[in-house]
């Protein structure tokens, strides 16, 4: 944007090494957005948080033995009957709210990050399919794609879950049907033009397999969009999979991702016991947003109409 | 246009044939229909009764037919837990939903379009910044936790707002809505504006985009050298220009206002087909689960075909039916 003026050329240029090889081309693009770093370092602390919660926690909010309900709802910063302090309260139960909202984090960025790489894997398929062959098989894929988009992504989660029922595999079975349609529309965009340049008609001439000319030449020059639209997915995911577990069709109550932290808290709210719902809220908030900005740096990085 | 009507409308017969599918396979099929359709309270002798008289004994294909001949009929069973056909049941919930979703997007638009000609028009000013700030916010906080939020600060903290329910309806030319008391009002305002937040962002996104881009364009140039006050150009010529987008947008966020209704009626105890539908699949009420995705997903093929008409009328270089061809 604004930044692809001269002026970002010209401080980098001579610290630029010699080889300059694509990746490092994009991590340079990259880096020239602060708020992006800022973004990407956040997120980097929620997937530390997540992935070592068991470590890091307070306390472990699943084990009955460390609950005690003396502890329960006790508002921020309290000393706890055991050793340590409350420092985001507790809830009914007497779990310490920043070890559930750890271990939620956990729950949450899992289901987010599977349903995105498994409908990315059905998207991908469909949209190279119905770009490489075209005809019959490439208007029945598209039509089936336009239906889909044509449903508010909610609406079609909750249809599949009234369907299928609550659980943890239901769950990210629904989001992948939400979400596939999304990667099948950017891969064939993409695919479309990739088809019609010369290293394709080379491969083409080479009489190479289907398999190969698909997989090794076609896409990987579709990749580029592609991670844009599994940054922005993910953040969706999270952001769907919080509100349906908050509607209670979502994750069982024993699986608590951030959306039944919030959940639980709803009915304390109105006696005045904020920090139940209100910090996995924020720990929720500042997850998307985190995720969103790496993916609007992302988009204008890898766009190849912004290319210098 | 003609052409592109009735092609849309084997489409969409075809996708009701496909969701029909769907139900019947995944609420049928799979589970005991008569677990489904008879209480859990009768015995044996009624169960033998229940099935012969639901057609149970017959082959799948023919009891998929039965089903496809009562839903056209519009029966889709009655509901477990108040025992009135599911279909009635729905529609009585409906004009709830409607006057929440109607609320909603009448707010996105009155605050969300002069917000966003405002920060088109000025783009490098505080406020112009503010608008843009909250419009990113609006975007990416989860509606549900904006909800629980607004009901923490006017319910509990401020007292102000009434937290659930619709309150009271008044009737006005024979339509009975919440819009005609304060009561009912005081209690419309949270709900609706929870759900406005994400379409007030959208339309302030749209608006400063399509102020930015006539603010450029020869017309308005040509407007001001002929003398006209820049009011006058902003309010009359510009404003129609960018109001195409804008409808679109609005006819396209009718239907998921609707569905994303689901939530704030969930959070609010608003007493709409979202909160029933929410309700009915914990209470394993299947004849209205089957009911709300059968008519939800028929007033979704209406919507978008609606739209779709609507668009081709408002910008005649649609042309729909080369479009789609």
């Amino acid at each position: 944007m604004a930044a692809l003026t001269p002026e970002r050329i010209s401080p980098a240029a001579p610290i630029v090494p010699p080889v300059q090889t694509p990746f490092r081309r994009f991590v340079a693009d990259f880096c020239e957005s602060h708020i992006a770093i800022f973004g990407l370092g956040v997120f980097a602390l929620i997937l530390a948080a997540a992935l070592l919660a068991p470590l890091i926690s307070p306390q472990n909010p699943y084990d009955l033995n460390q609950l005690d309900i003396m502890d329960g709802r006790q508002p921020p910063m309290t000393k706890s009957m055991g050793s340590f302090t409350f420092w985001l309260g507790s809830d009914d139960q007497g779990r310490d709210m920043l070890s559930a909202i750890f271990y939620g984090l956990r729950t949450s960025l899992g289901v987010g990050v599977m349903s995105a790489l498994g409908a990315l894997a059905i998207g991908m398929a469909a949209g190279l399919t119905a770009a490489y062959f075209g005809g019959r098989i490439e208007s029945l894929i598209m039509r089936i794609v336009d239906i889909q988009l044509s449903f508010p992504s909610i609406l079609v989660a909750l249809i599949l879950l009234a369907v299928l029922g609550q659980g943890t595999w239901k769950i990210i079975i629904a989001l992948i049907c939400v979400q596939w349609a999304y990667y099948a529309r950017t891969v064939r965009g993409t695919a479309l033009v990739e088809r019609r340049k010369e290293y394709m008609e080379a491969a083409r001439c080479l009489a190479l397999g289907h398999n190969r000319i698909v997989f090794r030449h076609l896409l990987p020059n579709c990749l580029p969009p592609l991670i844009v639209v599994v940054t922005v997915q993910v953040a969706h995911a999270i952001a769907l999979e919080a509100t349906l577990s908050f509607l209670g069709i979502g994750l069982p109550i024993t699986e608590p991702s951030l959306g039944l932290l919030i959940a639980n808290g709803f009915e304390y709210l109105l006696s005045g016991k904020y920090w139940i719902s209100f910090f996995p809220g924020v720990a929720l908030l500042v997850t998307i947003v985190s995720i969103n900005l790496v993916g609007d740096q992302l988009r204008d990085v890898l766009n190849p109409r912004l290319q210098k | 246009m003609t052409v592109f009507i009735i092609r849309r409308l084997m489409q969409s017969a075809l996708v009701l044939f496909v969701m029909s599918l769907i139900v019947f396979f995944g609420v049928y099929a799979i589970g005991d229909p008569i677990e489904i359709f008879i209480s859990p309270e009768a015995d044996q002798m009624e169960r033998e009764r229940a099935k012969i008289a639901l057609g149970l004994d017959k082959p799948v294909v023919e009891q998929y037919f039965a089903f496809l001949m009562a839903a056209i009929r519009g029966d889709l069973g009655r509901s477990f837990v108040f025992n009135i056909p599911s279909i009635t049941l729905i529609l009585q919930r409906m004009p709830a939903t409607l006057e929440l979703a109607l609320s909603a997007l009448a707010l996105g638009v009155f605050l969300g379009l002069p917000l966003g000609m405002y920060a088109g028009y000025r783009p490098h000013s505080v406020a112009a910044k503010a608008i843009m700030a909250i419009s990113i916010l609006g975007f990416s906080l989860p509606t549900f936790w904006v909800g629980l939020m607004l009901i923490m600060v006017f319910a509990v903290n401020l007292g102000w707002l009434p937290s659930t329910g619709r309150g009271e309806t008044g009737t006005f030319l024979g339509i009975t809505s919440s819009l005609f008391t304060i009561d009912g009002l005081r209690h419309l305002a949270m709900p609706a504006l929870n759900l406005a937040l994400f379409k007030i962002s959208l339309i302030i996104r749209l608006a400063r985009a399509g102020m930015r881009e006539n603010m450029l364009m020869d017309y308005v140039k040509f407007a001001r050298a002929k003398g006209l006050p820049m009011r006058r150009v902003v309010f009359v010529h510009i404003f129609k220009n960018i109001l195409i987008p804008i409808v679109t947008v609005i006819g396209l966020e009718l239907g998921s206002t609707i569905a994303f209704a689901v939530v704030t009626e969930s959070i609010f105890a608003w007493p709409g087909m979202g909160k029933l539908i929410i309700d009915s699949i914990q209470r394993l009420d299947r004849p209205v689960i089957v009911a709300y995705l059968c008519i939800i997903v028929f007033m979704f093929i209406i919507i978008n075909l609606l739209v779709d008409i609507l668009y081709s009328v408002l910008d005649p270089r649609v042309r729909l039916s080369e479009a789609k061809s």
